[in-house]
């Protein structure tokens, strides 16, 4: 065995983003390694929501009529909006597991120990489950075309809708990481991680008209972010609404979705590193 | 600046109503190796993770590398590697890929890093895995990729929680050649196991803790000097005549212990108190199988100064003690 010889060592000067970023992105280009490294993973994240729109469009499809459209196909058109919204809602499970994982593995003792920055950790995670929807809505477009969804209000519009699916992918990644610190072991997270998301996604417009909820389930339905953001959706990509019920969130769908994102970024980032300076693996 | 690279005063953790340290004094001098020695849930995890500024403490201070844990942990985690319990890499990335992550994360510049890594995969004989992900690992292979992830940014103080525990015994060996390799290079190392073995080989200086406290401290030899003597031990052919035997051998000395056939008791005497012992059985009619006088281990040290033996893991769980608990504050 040799002795080693490497000079001392030597910094990088500070990059003019600052450390934080810097940080932040070394971690999430690990975390976006693994998804290469595990394709079947990627595969059957793809699969899920395409057999959604599969199930939806053909077995509930029929059943749910669209109020003001008759059309034949207006539920494919109203769903496609409800299962792109759902999809990246989902992107919080990821976030919730995958630090559960870094926990349990020791990594996130090992990261605490570095003189990196803080929220790093958190910012890459977050960034890299919200950055993998990008392919995930791919698929989904694509899946939709086939099934006879169309874009049909513009290129910017669409391209703006697709902004606001992955600002709200990145606010859920932010919810799912503070859930995550909390988890015992990754097993613990694999349910907890998806549970809250069920009664999120479906107690909203994504898949049925806000109207045809009871009238407490439709306030909340209302009020939650998700229905702002598909309704946006709808409205951006041109497919059918249906009729909104007079709550301000579906009034300003779009002003509604910026300002949730925001506040819940900044109440679940804030909670998140907080909670990450003091933990350490079980 | 002081020559100690660690001091730790009156260190005291609580985890609600559990106390898991109860007032630990430590200090390792610089260019030192230090062993933490104790069973299972005694506080060795949660003194390293002070240490190493993952935890604060509830009472108490400590110094690493001349900087106060809790005030400026920025500056201690520039100065420390940690190596804990579980190979802490990641199993997707490769291992230079691992190697580069740390050292990004350390702010070393990328040169450097490509340098150093591809040094270190060198000398932990990582150089033909290098490329494959963690994943496919051996559970030795990953330990070495550890400890060289916490090397990359040369660090002066190096905290090693466990090292080899789970590890075969010639990866074990292997683990051991390079912690003392790199305190010939000067680095100092704080190291914790439940292994009295490993503490022999790698430390000068033993800290024997229980139940989140000091109960001992010197030099492997002086430890073994402080329960006195050398260890006669008989092992008898019928498990049912221990008591016997014990009893036969009470004229030599007291403070028999008995696990199923095999006594151990210290004595003192020389070799003379072989042959007593062969008359004292032979007179009983015992049939002995094995008889043997040595010096005192670590394990006899361990038993004599707790009442329980070092790797028994059922002792102290009243308290609810454990560092699987160490998280859960």
């Amino acid at each position: 065995m040799t002795t080693l010889t490497t000079a001392a060592p030597v910094s990088m000067s500070r990059p003019f983003y600052g450390w934080t970023l810097h940080d932040g992105l070394v971690v999430a280009r690990r975390n976006l390694i693994q998804t290469v490294r595990v394709p079947e993973l990627l595969f059957f994240s793809l699969v899920q929501p395409v057999i959604f729109v599969l199930l939806f469009a053909y077995v509930f499809g029929g059943a749910i009529p669209i109020p003001g459209d008759g059309a034949a196909d207006a539920y494919r058109q109203y769903l496609m909006p409800g299962i792109f919204g759902q999809t990246v809602a989902f992107a919080a499970a990821s976030s919730t597991v995958g630090l559960a994982e870094d926990m349990h593995k020791g990594l996130i003792d090992r990261f605490r120990s570095l003189p990196m920055s803080p929220p790093a950790v958190l910012i890459g995670r977050t960034f890299a489950d919200a950055a993998r929807q990008v392919l995930v809505l791919v698929v989904l477009t694509i899946t939709g075309y086939v099934v006879g969804w169309r874009i049909d209000n513009g290129l910017l519009n669409a391209i703006w809708a697709y902004g606001l699916l992955l600002l709200f992918a990145y606010t859920v990644a932010w919810i799912g990481s503070w859930v995550g610190l909390y988890m015992p072991n990754p097993e613990t997270a694999n349910t907890a991680g998806l549970i809250w998301l069920f009664p999120l996604t479906f107690l909203s417009n994504a898949f049925v008209p806000i109207n045809s909820l009871p009238g407490w389930l439709q306030t909340f339905a209302a009020w939650n972010p998700i229905s702002a953001l598909v309704l946006a959706c709808r409205e951006l990509f041109g497919n059918p609404t249906g009729i909104q019920p007079d709550y301000w969130p579906l009034q300003h769908a779009e002003a509604y979705t910026l300002i949730s994102c925001t506040v819940l970024i900044v109440i679940f980032a804030t909670l998140s590193v907080r909670r990450y300076r003091r933990t350490t693996s079980r | 600046m002081t020559d100690n690279a660690v001091v730790a005063e009156g260190l005291v953790k609580h985890f609600g109503d559990v106390h898991a340290l109860d007032g630990i004094d430590l200090t390792v001098a610089r260019g030192q190796v230090v062993g933490l020695l104790g069973p299972n849930g005694a506080g060795k995890t949660t003194t390293v993770r002070i240490l190493s500024t993952l935890l604060q403490p509830t009472a108490g201070r400590a110094e690493v590398a001349g900087f106060d844990v809790v005030r400026q942990p920025d500056q201690v985690r520039r100065a420390i590697g940690l190596t804990g319990q579980y190979a802490a890499v990641d199993e997707y990335l490769t291992g230079r890929e691992n190697l580069r992550m740390f050292g990004d994360l350390y702010h070393l510049s990328p040169r450097y890093v490509k340098e150093r890594s591809a040094e270190l995969l060198e000398w932990f004989e990582l150089t033909e895995a290098a490329d494959r992900p963690a994943k496919t690992y051996s559970g030795g292979m990953r330990r070495r990729l550890d400890l060289a992830a916490s090397l990359v940014a040369q660090p002066s103080i190096l905290f090693l929680d466990e090292p080899t525990t789970g590890l075969d015994p010639r990866s074990r060996l292997g683990l051991w050649g390079v912690i003392s390799n790199l305190v010939e290079q000067g680095t100092t190392v704080l190291l914790t196991t439940q292994y009295l073995e490993e503490a022999d080989q790698l430390a000068q200086d033993i800290v024997v803790i229980d139940h989140g406290a000091v109960i001992a401290h010197g030099t492997a030899e002086q430890l073994k000097d402080q329960i006195g003597g050398d260890r006669l031990e008989v092992s008898v052919a019928d498990p049912a005549r221990v008591g016997d035997a014990i009893a036969a051998l009470g004229g030599i000395g007291g403070g028999a212990v008995a696990e199923e056939s095999r006594i151990s008791m210290p004595v003192s005497g020389g070799s003379t108190v072989l042959v007593d012992a062969v008359r004292a059985l032979d007179a009983q009619g015992i049939e002995v199988t094995d008889l043997l006088l040595r010096r005192p281990t670590l394990d006899d040290v361990f038993l004599a100064l707790t009442g329980h033996a070092a790797e028994d893991d059922t002792p102290a769980p009243a308290t609810g003690r454990g560092r699987r608990k160490d998280g859960a504050a």
